[in-house]
């Protein structure tokens, strides 16, 4: 029996086209660009000046304050403009354009860290410096997530490898391809939480990263990992989701999963981790799935932070067609909770999981129709909520009402929108709502 | 490339059940249930059936036009399935203009003037039923003699006796020898169904509405959990009735044999809109409905106990959802 959560969804799972595609180098290209707030609070601070030279791994800026990480070149190259530049959000962010040395090579000046000989604090300041944040797409900052404050404590580290969203295969790749770095994460991690027990949760679609990751954790009984087959279903990777189909324990409203002494990590942070610490490579790159049935040729890539999205998609073979009808459309990150892109002309970040270019195949038109009352959203919401409810208070824009309805429970998984046969726009209503009270809050 | 990407968020995946395909596997799978009408009585059974679906889809047409809506709700199935629904809910030789009226009743007053699709609180078939009902009570309960003296009252159908008489004719001596054993055992049954005041259109073959019902749960079209916990319910009812006087209270399987039970439990109660969405509020719609059908059936004296008790538990529906709340995600108690 596979371990799972309650309620869910299950998408068409798209993943066969890169699932066993070896992660490939991206090669260079001669424009980066670095937007300064890839992560999730305060700007970090530019450190050079235009026509600067940078080194591929040198610091190139710096924290901003303290949920704030630091910047490197991804490329030896040359400074080129620090200046506003379109980030994936869509807003115009301070970034470092860098100009690549055509003789760029992957060498990087850096050592290892001898990890073990840190304080708790140093280990954090060395996260920070590193540039790390979750991968899974939040871009949270590694070291305040895992700065354990002194009156809680991290029972359980759950490393979280279920990749639940449609198309995407990086962490797939990385457990496959990556299992020492994610060994020696664990390791590290378990190092300085001393957590009672690990586990690596997997959805069960990934047989061959489950068998890799089982046979590295055997070497190491020491480290005493449980790796955990989940079903497939979405969204089984939401941290929520995770710990409830792990360890049956819900996470109380209002608190978060370190209240209950639980740790949840992306795999590929982990893996990225590992790598900091025993190369000394701070994070300049990630691995990136490129798919979508309106890619050439899908690819798990190795893409240095700073790629322009459109020099990715061609190294893709870039678009079947350029015809993109209706409901075409490219996206960041997953098909339940990316976001679409209206440009192609900003940078990789450091959030992106994968690229996508969706084609009718994926996104057939949709009509809407009322409610019917079908339930198919009450049983699909793995947070018990009652999205027909909340949807027609949202109609009505009774967004204060939905408050009483546990509008603030409500994660944006998009399960709802999913399953709705009527078309509803369910969670992109819940999304609106939750925004309006934020500003009616404030003014 | 510079065209301007399309822009929207997420989810960019769908289920692929969508509304008008949930009407139209209903439909579709009505359609044996349609071919057996039409098989046991004729060419009035299709004529009820079409008279019904344009009298609802007319009356749709109507009010969506008065509100200016687009006509696309005509579209999405549901105004076909209450007009096929009702029909099946008739005796045979129901007059036409009556039908016209009650597809009227079932879309007017059952749906469009709550607010159309999803509003209502009522089934609209059931609720056009329940409308010829009390406005042609002796026409509606008129069902099992097959002669003439039914068509004195409405003089205006005499096509229909006609066409009923020769199908029954038919259905008996066209038979092969081979299959006359079945064919025995179906008349019989066929006869117990008739003995009783029910043989309305879609209460022919129980076997066909069971296979039916399994197709439609299985393809998730509708909560599987509702006929199943309203078959329960009657069964277990009524064998505690039959144990305990089985002179004067009728055989659990003449229960659910008759009445159009079947019918109401497979069709009628699982309409989502007026049934509860709450995973548990959906038991006890079902438990609601047989403990309902069975006190009507062998206390009030009232045949058509299926239509008043799904009637009487769509208006507990949304009391039910409110009761049933799931506990949401991490909170300790409702709410
Ligand atoms: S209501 Fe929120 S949490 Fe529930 S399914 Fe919809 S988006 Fe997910
Ligand atoms: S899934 Fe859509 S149609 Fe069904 S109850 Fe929820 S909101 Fe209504």
């Amino acid at each position: 029996m596979l371990l799972t959560f309650t309620n869910g969804v299950h998408p068409q799972e798209f993943k066969s086209w890169t699932n066993n595609s070896p992660v490939e180098r991206l090669p260079f290209f001669a424009d980066y660009v670095i937007p300064l707030s890839q992560h999730i609070g305060a700007p970090s601070k530019s450190l050079v000046r235009k026509g600067q030279y940078v080194a591929r791994g040198e610091k190139i800026a710096e924290p901003g304050a303290y949920v704030s990480v630091a910047y490197h070149s991804p490329v030896d190259g040359v400074v080129s403009a620090v200046e506003l530049a379109e980030h994936p959000g869509g807003k115009m962010v301070p970034s470092i354009k860098i100009k690549a040395d055509p003789f760029s090579s992957q060498r990087l000046e850096k050592k290892p860290i001898d990890w073990k000989s840190l304080t708790k604090k140093e280990f954090a300041d060395h996260l920070q410096n590193s540039g790390m944040v979750g991968l899974g797409g939040a871009a949270f900052p590694s070291h305040v997530k895992f700065a354990v404050p002194d009156d809680k404590k991290c029972d359980y580290l759950i490393i979280n490898g279920c990749e639940c969203e449609p198309f995407l295969t990086a962490d797939h790749r990385v457990m496959a391809e990556y299992p020492l770095e994610v060994m020696r994460g664990i390791e590290m991690l378990q190092y300085f939480l001393t957590p009672k027990k690990t586990f690596i949760g997997i959805e069960a679609n990934k047989k061959d990263a489950i068998n890799i990751l089982q046979l590295e954790a055997n070497k190491h009984p020491e480290l005493a990992v449980e790796i955990v087959s989940l079903e497939v279903k979405y969204p089984q990777g939401a941290e929520k989701m995770l710990i409830s189909a792990i360890l049956t324990n819900e996470v109380p409203s209002g608190t978060i999963p370190l209240d209950g002494g639980y740790l949840v990590s992306n795999v590929g942070t982990v893996a990225a981790i590992a790598e900091y610490f025993d190369s000394g490579k701070p994070l300049i790159e990630r691995v990136v799935t490129v798919s979508g049935s309106n890619i050439k040729r899908p690819a798990n890539l190795l893409v240095p932070i700073g790629t322009s999205m459109q020099e990715l998609l061609n190294a893709c073979g870039g678009f079947k067609s350029s015809d993109f009808g209706d409901s075409a459309r490219i996206l960041l990150g997953g098909p339940m909770m990316g976001m679409a892109q209206k440009s192609l002309d900003v940078p990789v970040v450091k959030g992106t999981s994968g690229v996508l270019a969706l084609g009718v195949l994926e996104v057939p038109g949709r009509n809407t129709f009322q409610c019917i009352r079908c339930g198919r959203c009450l049983e699909a919401c793995p947070m018990f909520l009652n999205p027909s409810t909340l949807g027609l208070l949202a109609k009505k824009g009774l967004y204060e009402e939905m408050l009483e309805e546990n509008l603030m429970d409500c994660m944006e998984c998009a399960s709802c929108s999913y399953v709705c046969p009527s078309g509803i726009p369910l969670v992109q209503s819940f999304r609106v709502a939750k925004a309006v009270n934020r500003e009616r809050k404030v003014a | 490339m510079k065209k301007e990407l399309i822009l929207s968020t997420s989810p960019f995946l769908h289920d692929s059940a969508t509304t008008p395909w949930i009407m139209f596997q209903v439909i579709y799978a009505l359609i044996p249930i349609i071919a057996a009408a039409a098989y046991f009585f004729g060419m009035s059974a299709l004529l009820l059936i079409a008279v019904t679906v344009l009298a609802c889809l007319v009356t749709e047409r109507i009010f969506t036009a008065a509100k200016q809506e687009e006509p696309s709700s005509l579209k999405d199935g549901s105004a076909v399935l209450t007009g096929i629904l009702l029909a099946l809910t008739l005796p045979p030789g129901f007059p036409l203009w009556m039908a016209f009226l009650g597809g009227l009743a079932a879309i007017g007053m059952g749906k469009m003037i709550w607010g159309g699709l999803g509003q209502n609180i009522f089934n609209p078939a059931l609720l056009g039923r329940a409308f010829l009902q009390s406005s042609f009570p002796t026409a509606i309960t008129t069902w099992s003699v097959p002669d003439g003296q039914f068509f004195s009252f409405r003089g205006t159908n005499l096509a229909l006796p006609f066409f009923q008489g020769e199908s029954l004719d038919s259905a008996t001596s066209a038979t092969p020898l081979a299959l006359m054993k079945f064919q025995q055992e179906g008349t019989e049954w066929f006869k117990l169904l008739m003995g009783n005041t029910s043989g309305s259109l879609g209460e022919t073959s129980a076997a066909l509405l069971l296979l039916v019902g399994v197709y439609l749960g299985m393809r998730r079209v509708f909560d599987w959990r509702i006929p199943v916990s309203i078959i329960l319910t009657v069964t277990v009812l009524s064998s505690i009735f039959y144990v305990i006087n089985a002179e004067r209270f009728p055989s659990p399987d003449f229960m659910l044999l008759s009445g159009g039970l079947l019918l109401g439990a497979i069709f009628m109660a699982t309409d989502p809109v007026t049934s509860p969405y709450t995973p548990k509020g959906v038991w006890y719609f079902g438990f609601g409905i047989g403990f309902l059908v069975v006190l009507i059936r062998l206390f009030g004296g009232l045949p058509e106990g299926v239509m008043y008790a799904v009637l009487l538990m769509n208006s507990v529906t949304p009391l039910l959802n409110k009761l049933t709340r799931k506990r949401v995600y991490g909170h300790l108690k409702n709410g």
